[in-house]
């Protein structure tokens, strides 16, 4: 558990620099990808509902605090995020291949509206046709692009935790 | 578990939003960020020599449809340019006609219709143009046409909106003249002879011409009294003939008109 936390915690963090230094200047009709979102995606995938929710927070305040964003905004939206994956992956979605996909295209739609909301009601001047119309589809395509290397890579990072079911040799 | 995070998150929120840029959570904030800033800057530095070779290539991919669009640019701008000088010339051409028009050289008796060339002589042989004003602005056959410079011609023909200019230089076209300083009365022949003018006169090289605007029995000349026309360039005699010869060059740049003014008698 300890190590689990300790890779994705370094995981996250790479992630969350190389989305703020490098990630986010690219600007194709305002979208961009965001591998935060993916990254935690499939980690809460693969490790369930306390480890995303947890990891959501953490990677969210990182994110904050380097863009010098009003500190909670992210973390709140990338816990719920993260607790919801990691409730679908407990329940149906882990061993279903298209699961990091689906789940990748749902959060990338919600984390928009949510972003969209939260700024709204913290009175940033926001755009809901810049952010959903604009930005979406081509954020949406960029994180599907890189859902396969990222999921592969965590997939490969943190084994799925066993069933609990184990063959038993009854004797007698 | 994921209640408290989320409860903490908004807790966050609500706490940064309210507190000023110096309280608690903003100087957490900071010095987090200042934690953070080498990390940045490393990956900066990582991803730098890839984001020149991808700024490289898209700036190759930009470059063509950039260029095109430049030359276009350019295009226009020379264009512009063009119609800048042109404006510039049409500028002074008009001020040094008004210039005419407002100075005691001004036939009295006269009105005037400016009026642009719309189309130059075709070829050297044809020494007439035609101009955008015609009947309808008042012009009729035999109205002599100046410029600022000088003699231009007269029109030989108008339609209604149109008119066209026989020049001094059409071989057609004969002015009586007179030189300002000796009186030395003679006929300007296709603007380059003053013939006429008798042995006993006298006309020296660098005179002036001016159109005579005679006067006699009821009939008068078209052309008003003192229309410059031209200089003197040679002047020669020989026995035989019973007239000088004398050579001159028109004041009007016959190949860069671009303007006249034809002169309207106020009383047909």
């Amino acid at each position: 558990m300890t190590a689990d936390i300790a890779k994705a915690a370094g995981l996250l963090f790479v992630a969350a620099i190389v989305q703020v230094t490098l990630l986010s200047e690219i600007d194709v009709f305002h979208g961009a990808p965001d591998l935060v979102l993916v990254t935690l995606v499939s980690i809460a995938l693969l490790r369930g509902t306390v480890f995303g929710a947890a990891a959501g927070f953490g990677v969210g305040l990182v994110v904050d605090t380097a863009t010098l964003q009003t500190l909670g905004v992210t973390s709140l939206l990338l816990t719920i995020a993260g607790y919801w994956i990691g409730r679908y992956g407990e329940t149906t979605g882990r061993d279903r291949t298209h699961a990091p996909f689906v789940s990748v295209a749902v959060v990338t739609f919600l984390y928009s509206l949510g972003v969209l909301i939260l700024h709204y009601m913290l009175g940033d001047p926001v755009s809901a046709s810049r952010v959903l119309l604009n930005a979406f589809p081509f954020e949406l395509i960029f994180n599907l692009i890189l859902t396969l290397p990222v999921y592969a890579l965590c997939r490969r990072l943190f084994r799925p935790p066993a069933s609990g079911l184990e063959e038993v040799q009854l004797l007698g | 578990m994921a209640g408290v995070l989320v409860l903490l998150s908004i807790a966050l929120i609500t706490v940064y939003f309210r507190e000023s840029a110096g309280g608690g959570l903003h100087q957490v904030q900071s010095a987090g960020a200042a934690v953070l800033r080498p990390f940045e800057v490393a990956a900066d530095r990582v991803s730098q020599p890839f984001r020149d070779a991808y700024n490289y290539f898209a700036g190759l991919v930009d470059a063509k449809s950039e260029n095109n669009k430049l030359r276009k640019q350019v295009e226009q701008l020379r264009q512009q340019a063009s119609l800048n000088l042109s404006a510039v010339g049409e500028n002074a051409d008009l001020r040094q006609k008004l210039h005419f028009v407002n100075s005691a050289r001004y036939p009295n008796g006269f009105d005037y219709v400016g009026a642009s060339i719309i189309a130059q002589p075709p070829s050297s042989l044809e020494q007439q143009i035609l101009i955008d004003a015609g009947s309808s602005s008042g012009i009729q056959k035999d109205d002599p046409v100046v410029t600022g410079e000088g003699l231009i011609g007269t029109v030989v023909r108008a339609a209604n909106n149109q008119s066209l200019i026989a020049l001094l230089t059409d071989d057609a076209t004969s002015v009586s003249a007179i030189d300002v300083k000796t009186r030395a009365p003679g006929i300007v022949k296709a603007g380059s002879s003053f013939d006429h003018v008798g042995k006993d006169l006298r006309v020296d090289s660098g005179d002036m011409l001016v159109t005579a605007g005679w006067k006699a029995e009821g009939l008068s000349s078209i052309y008003p009294y003192g229309i410059p026309i031209g200089q003197v360039t040679s002047v020669g005699q020989n026995e035989v003939d019973l007239y000088k010869h004398v050579q001159l060059q028109p004041f009007a740049n016959f190949s860069t008109l671009s303007s006249v003014l034809v002169l309207i008698p106020k009383k047909r």
